[in-house]
């Protein structure tokens, strides 16, 4: 899932000043698993929000709303009369759903109200940690199922650097080597082997580096004529 | 006038509920400024009822839970506290006074200790005053008074 994280409300309240009626538009999918953009947390920044601009002696509405997905039209259908009451609206969406949202209401300011952080998992309880860097090349299949884009500090294909120790990475002592975890993983499967082939430089050009990414597919299409 | 606070106290059935209850029989004397409203267990205790109570202008709120290791339902108080923790740093952010936000821990035998609790938070928050989103009306109220 992709993972965000709320930014901090007095910059939101300053983000949002000169709007008087302001939407906070949470999204059902990824940020309400990761606890930063659902419908609770609508409501939790919506109330901040009141709260914070009472106190400046500040008239603002704030309105509640949460649809399923803000990334997709059909969705955001659903709520052309809200947005269209409203002076703003501040997305509780990954950056994403706050583009689609701009997309869909081009005469609307839309605000993202979260930090997109990465696209990872739920560690344990609480903590939510980075697994995939959507590089465009996936090369899992080399590597145990590990990515050393991701989990290597420095995205080493021909791992490891000599900055481990005692299987934690030296930028941080709370990271562990990418590279510990491939060698474990490669042996627990048998496939240590793996490690001896060098990799051949990695695909760049289709990661972000490469552009703006599109995936046109003719046999989804429809196209009205 | 002498400003009289509304405090709200999410009370567990299980311990704070009870205790309150136990406090009444005791004939403890308490400040009569507190509104209690039971819940299953502090665990029940979201974020957003904390903010939208003192939105709707009461002046402090306890949440008053099981004593730590004793939850009936073994951690719902636990997560209450971190809940608490968590909306008393967001009071800090936004600039609402957080120590109108505090949570208790005791057992359904501590009916003193409710009392104790209720007369602490009173004299907290008439020190803190008003809540500040309904001074202004707490102002209009001063002026009718007079």
């Amino acid at each position: 899932m992709i993972v965000a994280h709320r930014k901090n409300i007095q910059d939101l309240k300053s983000l949002l000043a000169q709007h008087k009626r302001i939407l906070v538009l949470g999204c059902g999918t990824c940020v309400t698993v990761c606890l930063a953009g659902g419908e609770r947390e609508v409501g939790m920044i919506s109330s901040a929000l009141r709260i914070a601009y009472k106190l400046d002696e500040q008239e603002h509405d704030i309105l509640e709303l949460t649809i399923e997905r803000q990334c997709e039209n059909e969705f955001m259908e659903q709520i052309i009369e809200n947005v269209q009451n409203v002076d703003a609206v501040l997305s509780l969406a990954c950056g994403a759903g706050v583009q689609a949202m701009a997309e869909r209401f081009p005469n609307t300011p839309v605000y993202a109200g979260l930090d997109t952080k990465f696209i990872g998992i739920l560690q344990e309880q609480g903590i939510w940690t980075e697994k995939c860097a959507a590089c465009g090349k996936c090369v899992l299949g080399e590597y145990g199922a590990v990515c050393p884009i991701t989990r290597c500090s420095k995205s080493l294909l021909n791992g490891p650097c000599g900055g481990a120790r005692d299987g934690k990475c030296e930028v941080s002592p709370d990271t562990d080597c990418g590279w510990q975890l491939i060698y474990d993983r490669l042996k627990a499967i048998g496939q240590l082997d793996r490690i001896l082939e060098p990799a051949p430089m990695h695909d760049w050009s289709k990661s972000h580096e490469g552009g703006c990414r599109k995936i046109v597919r003719e046999d989804q299409r429809i196209v009205v004529k | 006038m002498d400003f009289e606070p509304k405090i709200l106290a999410l009370c567990c059935h299980y311990c704070a509920y009870a205790a309150a209850d136990l406090a009444g029989s005791m004939r403890a004397q308490y400040p009569p400024n507190v509104r209690v409203l039971r819940l299953p267990c502090t665990g029940k205790v979201d974020t957003e009822y904390i903010m939208k109570a003192f939105e709707a202008g009461v002046d402090g709120v306890i949440v008053a839970g099981c004593l730590e290791g004793g939850c009936h339902f073994q951690e719902g108080n636990l997560r209450a506290k971190k809940r608490v923790g968590l909306v008393r740093d967001l009071m800090d952010e936004i600039g609402l006074e957080k120590d109108r936000l505090e949570m208790f821990n005791l057992s359904s035998a501590m009916g003193q200790t409710f009392a104790d609790i209720v007369v602490t938070m009173t004299d907290r928050i008439k020190k803190l005053g008003p809540n500040p989103l309904r001074r202004e009306a707490a102002k209009v109220l001063e002026g009718i008074s007079r």
